[in-house]
């Protein structure tokens, strides 16, 4: 692979365009026109846990960029399938991955066209302090696996890709184990915590009295698993188990989701619910309780908005 | 007659001060709040808002002032009953006791001290606005009646509805008053909880429809748990979730709970909610929703003292 694009250049995109930049030929393709513009006049400085500045090709059609091999969808959620609109008709040799939150993305993408795609989650995060300047925070890896059209090999070797320049990343022969336990503990363990305004701790795995939080992340979980089985895929780690775990090593871990409302921010309910949710329903499972979770979290959202 | 209110809070001033209006009631207050009984009996009990009422209330935080009472009203929140009554039950060896708190169990906690007791439910609302002062915000009926396992006489029962109806309070003495009490309670568990852990009022609670359909599969599961128990709610709960969301009536209102929360105090929770799941598990009625939110609140009661 010597061409990447980056279809969307919030941090994820940005952290992408700005390490590859430094072993292959890297396009962005955006929203804004100036956001574009700035990056091919300045390039893209990336701080923090590297320090350097790289030279990319922007612009807002894709038709105004060279054929990638690889495109990495890096658009926000809400924004994966207009982007995905966007990409359709284009390169249809190239191989999409996607790497939103939540699971679902890489078939919203399928869309629109008949791209071969992977599928991916990642655990990295950083700072955007310019559409020119992002820092790279947190180092932990994304997670690779295949979907349509594409095997693990695909996989390993996007994943070398993205080593070979300075991110982590892991290959998966079959990425779903991984996501689904990801997503269900996820989307319980935020919720709670956002509701409750209680860190990661104890509270979450005691199951003693009739009033205790551990039944209701058990029976949340519980919802999540039934998905899963409904959609055909073997958990990897039990999200319970690691619900316990965590909870007994005496960190007391401060989910995203809390640090959100506890700043009065919008969270990512929509990403990790709601896709959970949005693949229940399609399934026709019920989630009463995933879909109470959300509900709340939608309204608590409204209480300050 | 001589009645005592054991809990003068809100509620419990609304009924000492109506009732002290009439020349055959004397009234007697039991609180804890020192400031507040010294105000009392300093200036009378004085409510303000939907009435303007003072009344002559003898008041006190010790309960061995208290003479022997034909009627206790039990106003205090659910979390403090044992202990008020504990200390306050042998001024009522040879009358009646009434309960007219939020929540379900309260009865059965009054009657492991008393021999009659009254199952009763209120609707009027208000909060402190100073020692001896109370707000009137609502004015509503209550409703009366034996509490099954340790019934007061239906007589004596009227006697007090009569008592409370002359003195500005219009009170219903009944057979089964669990019907009212269901429905208010199924009313408190749909909607305060939702208040507190969301931050919003009652009127924007009930006007995002996807959160009001959760109230409603709250609504839903307390009714079913009524329903095994053989109680006729005496209306829909729903009507009154409605008719409470309207903008003259309580759209702006923070629900007790939110206020609770707001305040870092102990909610009611495991009155409302917990006493659904409860009464569900005794009756066979399974009620995950409710234990969902019985746990989100203990666990927000919980994180005020998360180091």
């Amino acid at each position: 692979m010597t061409r990447v694009c980056i279809a969307g250049a919030g941090v994820i995109g940005s952290l992408f365009a700005g390490h590859l930049a430094r072993v292959v030929d890297v396009s962005v393709l955006t929203r804004r026109e100036e956001h574009a513009r700035a990056l091919n006049e300045h390039g893209l400085r990336v701080s923090g846990r590297a320090e350097f500045q790289a030279e990319v090709t922007a612009a807002t059609t894709p038709g105004a960029l060279p054929e990638p091999d690889l495109v990495i969808v890096a658009s926000k959620g809400g924004d994966v399938d207009t982007m995905a609109g966007q990409l359709a008709g284009h390169w249809p040799g190239a191989i999409l991955m996607t790497v939103q939150n939540g699971i679902g993305a890489d078939e919203i993408v399928a869309r629109h066209g008949g791209w071969r795609l992977l599928t991916s989650v990642t655990f990295m995060s950083g700072t955007r302090h310019s559409d020119t300047h992002v820092e790279y925070v947190l180092d932990t890896a994304t997670w690779i696996g295949p979907s349509r059209g594409t095997t693990p090999a695909d996989a390993r070797t996007v994943a070398e890709l993205i080593v070979s320049s300075g991110l982590r990343a892991e290959a998966f022969d079959d990425l779903r184990p991984a996501q689904w336990s990801k997503l269900i503990f996820n989307a319980t363990i935020n919720t709670v915590a956002a509701l409750t305004g209680l860190r990661h701790d104890p509270h979450f795995a005691a199951t003693g009295d009739p009033h205790d939080l551990g039944l209701l992340v058990r029976d949340l979980m519980d919802e999540g698993k039934a998905v899963a089985a409904a959609a055909g895929v073997t958990l990897g780690e039990d999200p319970w188990e690691m619900n316990v775990l965590a909870t007994q090593r005496g960190h007391r871990h401060y989910p995203s989701m809390l640090e959100d409302v506890d700043a009065r921010r919008r969270t990512e309910v929509d990403m990790i619910t709601g896709s959970l949710v949005a693949e229940a329903h399609r399934l026709g499972v019920p989630v009463p309780l995933h879909e109470a979770m959300y509900r709340l979290i939608k309204a608590k959202e409204a209480s300050w908005e | 007659m001589r009645v005592c209110v054991v809990g003068c809070g809100a509620v419990g001033s609304l009924f000492a001060a109506n009732l002290a209006t009439l020349e055959d009631v004397e009234v007697w207050a039991f609180d804890a709040a020192r400031a507040h009984v010294d105000a009392i009996n300093r200036n009378g009990l004085r409510l303000v808002g939907a009435g303007e009422v003072t009344g002559r209330v003898r008041a006190t935080t010790d309960p061995a002032e208290l003479p022997a009472c034909d009627f206790g009203i039990v106003a205090t929140k659910a979390m403090h009953t044992a202990p008020a009554i504990a200390a306050t039950a042998h001024a009522f060896t040879g009358g009646c006791v009434a309960t007219v708190q939020n929540g379900i169990g309260n009865e059965e906690v009054v009657a492991t001290h008393c021999e009659r007791v009254i199952r009763g439910t209120t609707f009027p609302a208000g909060k402190i606005l100073e020692p001896g002062v109370v707000q009137w915000d609502v004015k509503g009926d209550t409703t009366l009646g034996p509490f099954e396992a340790a019934p007061a006489p239906l007589e004596e029962i009227e006697r007090l509805a009569d008592a409370c109806t002359r003195g500005g309070m219009p009170t219903t003495a009944v057979a089964d008053a669990r019907g009212p009490q269901w429905r208010k309670v199924i009313f408190n568990a749909a909607t305060n909880p939702i208040g507190a852990l969301t931050g919003l009022t009652h009127g924007r609670v009930c006007e995002r429809p996807a959160l009001r359909a959760l109230v409603s599969r709250l609504v839903d599961e307390g009714k079913a748990v009524a329903a095994a128990q053989g109680i006729e709610l005496d209306s829909d709960p729903e009507e009154l979730i409605d008719y409470a969301a309207r903008p003259e009536i309580a759209y702006d209102h923070k629900a007790s709970m939110l206020q609770d929360v707001e305040a870092r105090r102990q909610t009611e929770v495991d009155y409302l909610n917990g006493g659904i799941v409860e009464f569900g598990r005794r009756y066979g009625v399974g009620t995950p929703e409710h234990a969902a939110i019985w746990a989100l609140v203990k666990g927000m009661e919980a994180s005020w003292t998360q180091q």
